[in-house]
């Protein structure tokens, strides 16, 4: 199940699931993961994009990547 | 150019918190870089992590603050560290610096005051275990001895014989003030007619003469009426025993209890709020006196006041080691300090300050601590950033109780520091190591091996 594409996501960071009526926020870093999983990316290709537009090393979005899908996963988003 | 990293971070918007950059919680966070003007990184890269820190200037400024509320109102008052607080001596050399005496409550503690320098007739020995052996050290010493149950009567009238003249004591007593739980295990209940009874024994025995009443409360104790009732009620059967039976009651010793600004557990209100300034302990307890006692008598007072006078004093610092998200969604942290230093997370629920500023929205987190057991919880939950490993956390207040009775369990105690009046650091009481786990062992000599062999392993059932 992955729900991730019904989501309305606009650039500042709202989100708004329209299925239950809630919705969310999140940051620059969190809308790259996000934008790169509605486009289907793998864990690693959302690494090198993270990589390239902040200042971080791929290790430690790795495992921000990780949790964040952790998060959707307890929101029931995918 | 790159952008400035912010972990990501995805909530649930909750009316109330819809103003994302207002000022929610989602952003109000706790920052402390130095105590005393050390810093933390200084700290944790000289004596490790975790580590305990203590402040030598607020340890004597709660002292002083205390003692001037108690000193300025009543005539004779003099404090008893009450060592199960924290008998680290330097802890208790400050106190005793400061004009305290010694409240133990075992021959162990008895023995670490003597060891430290502390007079026996300096010493109040308070507990529901006396050994016969210890009785009669204390006693012999010139130690205030309060006695807690019927059956040290016998004991000390045995020192009595010995002797050959009475020996002198004090009397617990436990009593209803209006508070709850009503600690009634030791000493003699005074509503039932126990106590009574006691002196009654002990004054047809002839051996002992009853010079002091001393009584506990309880600890934490927020109301401060009732310190007024338990001075009423000393008082009152202080005059019971002069008039009846010609026991002159020297001192009142009122115990401790009262409550330092640490949360309670499931307590509403922020300590600042919920807990009464001394003066109005003070002001209660000895307008009591002055209303009770008779013209001109002035017994001394005693105080044993424990986690009052040092839990402020007293801090953490523990660094984060790995995050975890929990199947629930709360992110969740592992630390280096958990139940094992910090005895009192079961009951209390800490300040904690983050040693830097952090990027990101607050989540709800737990933090448990670094051993393998389901208990060690030191927070169950509050609201932080996302947190880095390294980052480190400071708890507090917990300097009463945690550095006596944390466990030797699993992991090593760390080192704990004192930061002097002039900045300057010590360490009080060293990190473990293997030995002081393995020193006190014996191997039988038949269970000693070079290298593992399970080769000749028994495989059926032990005969
Ligand atoms: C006899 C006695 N005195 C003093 C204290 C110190 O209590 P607190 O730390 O609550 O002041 C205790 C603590 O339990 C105690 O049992």
């Amino acid at each position: 199940m992955n729900r991730l594409h019904q989501l309305a996501i606009n650039d500042e960071g709202f989100v708004f699931d329209p299925t239950t009526g809630e919705s969310f926020t999140t940051n620059p870093t969190g809308l790259t993961i996000l934008q790169g999983l509605r486009a289907q990316k793998s864990p690693s290709q959302i690494v090198e994009d993270l990589c390239a537009d902040f200042e971080v090393q791929p290790e430690d979005a790795e495992r921000d990547i990780n949790d964040f899908i952790d998060v959707l996963r307890t929101h029931k988003l995918i | 150019m790159k952008k400035i990293y912010e972990k990501p971070v995805f909530i649930k918007l909750e009316s109330g918190f819809m103003n994302k950059f207002g000022s929610s919680p989602y952003y109000a966070r706790k920052i402390r870089k130095d105590i005393d003007g050390v810093s933390i990184d200084q700290l944790v890269s000289q004596f490790g992590s975790p580590l305990f820190v203590y402040s030598e200037a607020t340890l004597r400024r709660r002292y002083r603050e205390m003692f001037t509320a108690f000193n300025t109102r009543y005539p004779h008052v003099t404090f008893g560290w009450s060592y199960k607080t924290n008998y680290l001596q330097a802890i208790c050399a400050i106190m005793h610096q400061e004009g305290s005496i010694a409240e133990v409550v075992s021959e162990m503690e008895y023995d670490k005051a003597r060891r430290l320098g502390v007079e026996g007739k300096d010493i109040i020995f308070n507990g529901p275990f006396k050994s016969p052996f210890a009785l009669q050290k204390a006693l012999s010493e010139g130690a205030m001895v309060n006695l807690d149950h019927f059956d040290e009567i016998y004991d000390i009238e045995r020192v009595a014989d010995a002797w050959g003249k009475p020996v002198k004591i004090g009397i617990r007593l436990n009593m209803d003030t209006g508070i709850h739980p009503q600690w009634s295990r030791f000493g003699l209940n005074l509503d039932s007619g126990q106590a009574m009874d006691a002196v009654k024994r002990i004054a047809s025995g002839g051996k002992i003469a009853i010079n002091g009443l001393h009584c506990h409360i309880g600890t934490y104790i927020l109301d401060p009426s009732a310190y007024a009732r338990e001075v009423e009620k000393m008082v009152c059967f202080a005059y019971e025993l002069e008039d009846q039976f010609g026991f002159k009651i020297e001192y009142l010793d009122i115990g401790g209890g009262f409550p330092s600004k640490s949360r309670l557990k499931g307590m509403y209100l922020p300590p600042e709020v919920a807990i009464s300034p001394i003066d109005d302990y003070a002001e209660r307890i000895t307008d009591a006196l002055y209303r009770h006692l008779r013209p001109g008598d002035f017994p001394r007072l005693f105080l044993e006041s424990g986690r009052w006078l040092i839990d402020e004093a007293g801090y953490l610092i523990t660094s984060v080691v790995a995050t975890k998200r929990l199947p629930d969604g709360r992110r969740s942290y592992v630390a280096d300090a958990g139940v094992n230093l910090l005895y009192t997370s079961y009951w209390y629920k800490y300040t904690i300050e983050l040693d830097r500023e952090i990027q990101g929205v607050n989540e709800p987190a737990v933090i448990y601590g670094p051993l393998c057991m389901n208990i060690d919880i030191i927070d169950e939950g509050s609201l932080l950033p996302p947190l880095d490993r390294g980052t480190r956390l400071i708890f507090s207040p917990v300097g009463a109780y945690n550095v006596t009775q944390w466990m030797q369990f699993i992991e090593y105690r760390p080192n704990v520091v004192l930061i002097g009046d002039a900045g300057q650091v010590d360490v009080i009481r060293e990190k473990e190591d293997l030995n002081d786990i393995d020193q006190r062992e014996r191997l039988p000599e038949r269970l000693k091996f070079d290298t593992l062999d399970t080769s000749h392993a028994p495989t059926g059932a032990v005969r």
